[in-house]
């Protein structure tokens, strides 16, 4: 009767398998909790600042500022790329990956060399593996992400832009659609293409003509470096965000899946007791058949 | 005397959003008063104590770099970070001037990133204490 106990012992085997992607997926749901609230809580803050920053910029003749201008020729761009630190999130950090190297081909295809920061351990293994140009790599900053950090990153690909070692810095990171959706973007970040102003805001009013303190080139220069900032900041939100959404579904996923397999092998195992059962009775019946002959 | 609406809004959430009769904050070319009926008004903001009355009942914040846009009656104030006076902890400040003092001390030379934002601590520390003690 060995099949009986392996089946059993199998049903055992995926049913603790369920327990795991169970909790998994509950903590997944709990932290997505917590990033999703900080998304939000970002999220007035994104919006003044470009409001602020589209105003101002329209104001200003482009080329004031060194970020702001385009340079002819590019020989070299770098690649802010983001990644979850760990796996079991579905096809989460390979559709980035994927993405990411994607564009990567096709710039150097056009004969520019690429150099990669990447956030997140399994951005980093990958792209290491395959000898990738990596600038600098940081993992395990989900969850705690404060401004000043993002603020030296962003200090470190504007002295690089300035010092004219990269012609252009892109960043790709999971932008969060839905709970069901989430869809690798990319975003340039330098030169900065500052955003629109929104005409229908306070138009009647002339809320553009501000009075600036101190003027507004000085202004610009201060909100562009933070304009960058907070970009970057908005990327780690959003992919944080998408990590644990992606995990969440994948986790369900398996625990659907683990059902769907404890039910067909008690299936299994109840059939193979069933015959065993009628194995055995044939072989009394059988045996008392020949003892009345 | 009429209203104006303050917002004071940090990555983390928006720390206070409410009418109030003057605004006094640190701009980078030094304090500066909002009452209502101001022209429409950029200005960056510097490490330091914010201010606001509301129904004579003044609440005071500490603010860290960052700016502040007026129009139309409404105050934004946008900064890296923002806390209440009432809410620092002194002895939690306080360390955090130690350490920075410290790492001042020992990378004077280098002149690197960390010496910036050991400089930045400090700063902010400083006027954390400052305006803690005011209110004693």
């Amino acid at each position: 009767m060995a099949t009986l106990r392996d089946i059993l012992r199998k049903i055992g085997a995926v049913k603790k398998t369920r327990q795991i992607t169970r909790a998994m997926n509950m903590v997944a749901a709990a932290k997505l909790r917590g990033a999703q609230t900080r998304m939000e809580g970002f999220e007035p803050y994104a919006r003044k600042f470009s409001e602020v920053l589209g105003n101002l910029a329209s104001r200003i003749e482009p080329d004031v500022h060194p970020l702001l201008v385009k340079q002819d020729s590019v020989a070299r761009v770098e690649l802010l790329h983001f990644t979850g630190d760990r796996g079991l999130c579905g096809s989460f950090n390979m559709n980035l990956i994927t993405r990411g190297e994607k564009w990567a081909k096709e710039q150097e295809a056009n004969g520019i060399s690429v150099s990669l920061t990447t956030v997140g351990k399994k951005g980093m293994d990958y792209f290491r593996k395959r000898n990738y140009n990596l600038t600098e790599s940081h993992v395990n900053l989900y969850g705690n992400v404060d401004i000043s950090f993002i603020n030296q990153m962003t200090n470190s690909f504007i002295g690089r832009y300035l010092s004219g070692e990269v012609g252009e810095v892109y960043m790709m990171y999971s932008h969060f659609v839905s709970m069901a959706k989430q869809e690798p973007t990319l975003v340039k970040l330098i030169p900065v293409e500052p955003p629109k102003a929104e005409p229908s805001e306070e138009a009647s009013g002339g809320g553009a003509e501000y009075l600036c303190e101190p003027d507004p080139e000085g202004l610009l220069i201060e909100l562009l470096p933070k304009h960058i900032s907070v970009q970057i900041y908005n990327a780690f939100l959003q992919n944080e965000t998408c990590e644990h959404a992606a995990r969440m579904a994948a986790m369900d996923n398996a625990s659907k899946n683990c059902n769907e397999l404890v039910d067909s092998l008690t299936l299994v195992y109840n059939k193979a007791r069933q015959a065993a059962i009628t194995a055995e009775l044939m072989d009394i019946v059988g045996g008392a058949e020949a003892l009345k002959g | 005397m009429g209203k104006l609406h303050l917002e004071v809004v940090t990555p983390e959430k928006v720390m206070v959003s409410q009418d109030v009769d003057i605004v006094v904050a640190p701009g980078s070319l030094g304090e500066f008063g909002i009452l209502e009926g101001h022209v429409p008004f950029l200005s960056g903001i510097v490490p330091g104590e914010l201010r606001y009355t509301s129904d004579s009942q003044t609440e005071r914040l500490v603010v860290t770099t960052g700016f502040a846009e007026v129009s139309e009656n409404r105050v934004s104030v946008l900064v890296d970070a923002a806390e209440r006076a009432a809410e620092i902890d002194v002895e939690r400040a306080r360390r955090a001037l130690e350490r920075a003092k410290e790492r001042l001390a020992r990378q004077r030379e280098v002149g690197d990133v960390d010496f910036l934002r050991a400089e930045a601590a400090l700063k902010r520390a400083i006027v954390r204490i400052r305006v803690a003690e005011k209110k004693t």
